[in-house]
């Protein structure tokens, strides 16, 4: 059965500068993870998996490799009759989408507009399987005005105003401290929430009235003595991208098998647009030990612990360990790549070298020739 | 009123298949997985699409469950648009009764209403058991080139295996001038590939009047193509350079298979103007594990590798568990090779497990039985006990217990 009175609003470029070699010429949203997917994956896939088929995406520049891989959203199937998938690019000028708060005013049509009576609301730089039902079901348990989803966990240095929650016994939220000064495992708040469509709108208008603009500081701080305000604590895999080491490491967390049952469950599976690539190819003399690959790769040289994309071709003599390697970067015969982060149609030519470090693994960016 | 196709293609789909047993029990034999990620009827589906042939009509008739739904929309191979694409054409029940298709003409014949609504000026006859990449639209070029009734692709074949194939002798200019049906002594060369282009008013008519015939099979090979020779129609051979293959047998459907590893063999997969398209599963990315060793080998999304797999081709989601080998065979999606089993040149159909330390098939230096040595197949859906022991050239469609 489709349709369950939800909706989704996804955020597709905030805090690209944390990871801004990457994001350099796309959103948030467009970057490539795990061998074939997008980020803006995750959040569609969740969405979906939990019934939800309306959504709009926000994105505000740059957002032409975002849009060349939503098309119409059919891969999501969300290429509907009915509602589906909208993208919100701002109307008129940028400025509209200035921070998170404008943003959401200024598609106070498209909320006013729909029928559903709530919004998810989620980034799309936290990569998780999370499903959205149990979220809601529990926010009807609580008789919740506001959820939101959080985690357990140390906050990460570079995360952008991090908004620390403390609750009484039954998980409502009883304190909301913003950026604070802790070290240590605390609950901080995931950039997801739960929320009643006509709530969220007059929280928007209120504060647009006032000229306050922080949407945590002016809606979730400001507002949560007042309302029933509620965690939901999110347990599985669910790093965020705060700096390229994150992105790193988030990638080869994916050789970890417990990791991958949590990302890729059978059940709520991870969509991504399609393309015809065949199987992967080894070739004799191949040797691949602990990696994550996709289809489309010719391999014919050795490697190890790494992220391949579709179309890597590896060539002969070449060994490549602890790299992510995006799609159809073609590297040559003898060549030596570690800890290198190799964006897409990149050519790396024979007997090159190529060292990074684990805290700081080197990048080569979008059709660079080496 | 639908737009005029210059040419439309008829795909036949509707063969049991059955030289290929268990594979064949549950689907057709176009349906029928291939090459790691296919299903046999990608190829001539993306031939078409690549060619730029825009109407296609699929003829199902055996186990059609699997193969309509595979094609579904038709949106994997861009054959959904609004006035043509794809259609499957079953058979039907009409006002004088209802008949199964009885032959590959009287197929065709019962939906000449799907073919004339399109008004074309050219029928492209196509089976659903070849594994080949080519350009119909040259043949057809070459067809009114020779202002040609009936064009008819062949290749080249080895002198000793001509007896096997339907050989057309030509005249020089490429006309046609005799057919032979797996002659004894064959004198040339040319083997018809099974796919045919026809002027559609000569076809139509011939079709209308075989239907008539009393005693015909209501067949292309046996009934249309030596009539129209007969009446000394227009007939021509176009000559194919390239890979193509007849999957029909177990042994060829595996040969076909381990060509894709052959990188001498010309059937580029990979090649960017020349895509075969197919359903794509929605999976992550495969995996293979710091035990795994593998070479020589396709490997689809979604599989997990922890054991040995070696001149192989497997499917998406395939499991194969520490300490198992994998070599020249062929693993259906979903399967599972549990920790110490072998699987040797075998094929194993979607979803079947092959128990612990279990042993399927054998290296053919291996058996000393070579008369009956073979191809092992297993069924789908099998649980395959630990240790239990499938000899080579096996066809199994039922669970096998645990071997103590």
């Amino acid at each position: 059965m489709r349709g369950n009175n939800i909706m989704g609003i996804i955020f597709s470029n905030l805090h690209e500068d944390l990871i801004s070699e990457i994001t350099d010429r796309r959103t948030m949203g467009a970057v490539p993870f795990g061998g074939r997917y997008r980020l803006i994956d995750f959040p569609l896939s969740n969405m979906v998996n939990s019934g939800i088929n309306k959504i709009g995406v926000l994105t505000k520049s740059n957002y032409q490799s975002l849009i060349d891989h939503l098309g119409t959203g059919k891969s999501w199937d969300l290429s509907r009759k009915h509602d589906g998938l909208f993208i919100l690019p701002p109307f008129f000028n940028t400025s509209e989408y200035s921070n998170r708060l404008t943003t959401l005013n200024s598609i106070m049509p498209f909320l006013k507009n729909s029928s559903e009576e709530y919004v998810v609301i989620s980034d799309c730089d936290t990569i998780c399987n999370i499903d959205y039902q149990d979220v809601c079901s529990k926010h009807l348990e609580n008789g919740a005005d506001i959820t939101l989803v959080y985690k357990r966990d140390q906050i990460p240095a570079k995360l952008h105003d991090p908004a620390v929650l403390s609750f009484d016994s039954r998980g409502k939220v009883i304190d909301v401290l913003i950026n604070p000064d802790i070290t240590g495992s605390c609950s901080f708040y995931m950039n997801m929430m739960l929320i009643k469509r006509e709530l969220l709108m007059d929280l928007i208008s209120k504060c647009i009235s006032k000229n306050t603009l922080n949407f945590k500081r002016d809606i979730i701080q400001a507002e949560y003595q007042k309302l029933n305000v509620y965690g939901y604590e999110f347990k599985g895999f669910a790093p965020i991208m705060t700096s390229m080491g994150d992105y790193f490491n988030a990638n080869m967390q994916l050789m970890k098998n417990e990791v991958r049952q949590d990302l890729f469950r059978g059940d709520r599976p991870i969509y991504t647009k399609v393309r015809d690539d065949m199987p992967t190819k080894y070739g004799l003399g191949s040797k691949v030990t602990n990696s994550l690959i996709a289809n489309g790769c010719i391999i014919e040289g050795e490697v190890e612990n790494c992220v391949l994309f579709k179309g890597v071709h590896i060539g002969k003599g070449t060994k490549v360990s602890n790299c992510v390697i995006m799609q159809d970067t073609k590297i040559g015969a003898k060549s030596n790549l570690s800890y290198v982060i190799v964006d897409k149609d990149v050519v790396i030519k024979d007997e090159r070298t190529l060292v990074g470090f684990l805290s700081y693994p080197v990048y080569i960016s979008k059709e660079s020739v080496v | 009123m639908y737009p005029k196709q210059e040419v439309v293609a008829m795909l036949l789909a509707g063969g049991q298949g059955s030289r290929l047993g268990v594979l064949t029990q549950k689907l057709a034999k176009p349906a029928v997985p291939f090459g790691g990620k296919y299903r046999i009827i990608d190829f001539p589906l993306s031939n078409c699409v690549n060619s730029g042939i825009e109407a296609v009509g699929v003829l199902t008739q055996y186990q059609p469950l699997v193969l309509n739904e595979y094609i579904g929309s038709g949106q994997p191979w861009d054959l959904d648009s609004m006035n043509s694409g794809v259609r499957v054409l079953s058979p039907y029940q009409q006002v004088k009764g209802a008949d199964w298709y009885s032959g590959t003409a009287n197929a065709i014949y019962q939906n000449i209403t799907y073919i004339d609504r399109y008004n074309p000026d050219y029928v492209v006859i196509l089976s659903g058991d070849h594994i080949y990449k080519m350009d119909y639209s040259k043949m057809i070029a070459a067809h009114k080139e020779n202002n040609a009734d009936c064009t008819i692709a062949v290749i080249d074949v080895p002198l000793a295996e001509a007896s096997r194939f339907g050989i057309m002798n030509t005249n020089p200019d490429g006309s046609i001038y005799e057919f032979e049906e797996k002659p004894a002594h064959p004198k040339s060369t040319n083997a018809s590939m099974g796919i045919y282009v026809f002027s559609w008013d000569k076809l139509r008519k011939y079709l209308i009047e075989d239907e008539e015939t009393e005693g015909s099979e209501h067949d292309f090979g046996k009934n249309i193509l030596p009539k129209m020779l007969e009446d000394g129609q227009r007939m021509f051979a176009y000559q194919f350079q390239g890979y193509w293959k007849d999957v029909g047998t177990i042994d060829s459907l595996w040969e076909s298979n381990m060509d894709l590893l052959d990188p001498n063999i010309p059937l580029d997969l990979n090649d960017e103007s020349w895509k075969i398209y197919s359903r794509n599963p929605v999976v992550p990315p495969h995996y293979i594990s710091s035990s795994a060793e593998v070479q020589n080998s396709l490997i689809a999304d979604g599989c997990d590798i922890s054991g040995s797999v070696d001149f192989s081709v497997l499917f998406n989601n395939v499991t194969v568990k520490q300490g198992a080998v994998v070599q020249d065979s062929i693993i259906m999606p979903g399967c599972v090779i549990e920790e110490g089993a072998v699987v040797q040149y075998a094929i194993v159909s979607e979803n079947t497990v092959i128990g612990k330390n279990a042993v399927i098939g054998a290296r053919p230096e291996d058996f000393e039985d070579k008369d009956n040595w073979g191809i092992a197949v297993i069924g789908d859906n099998l649980t395959i006990g630990a240790g239990a022991k499938v000899q080579p050239k096996a066809m199994i469609s039922e669970d096998i217990e645990e071997v103590e």
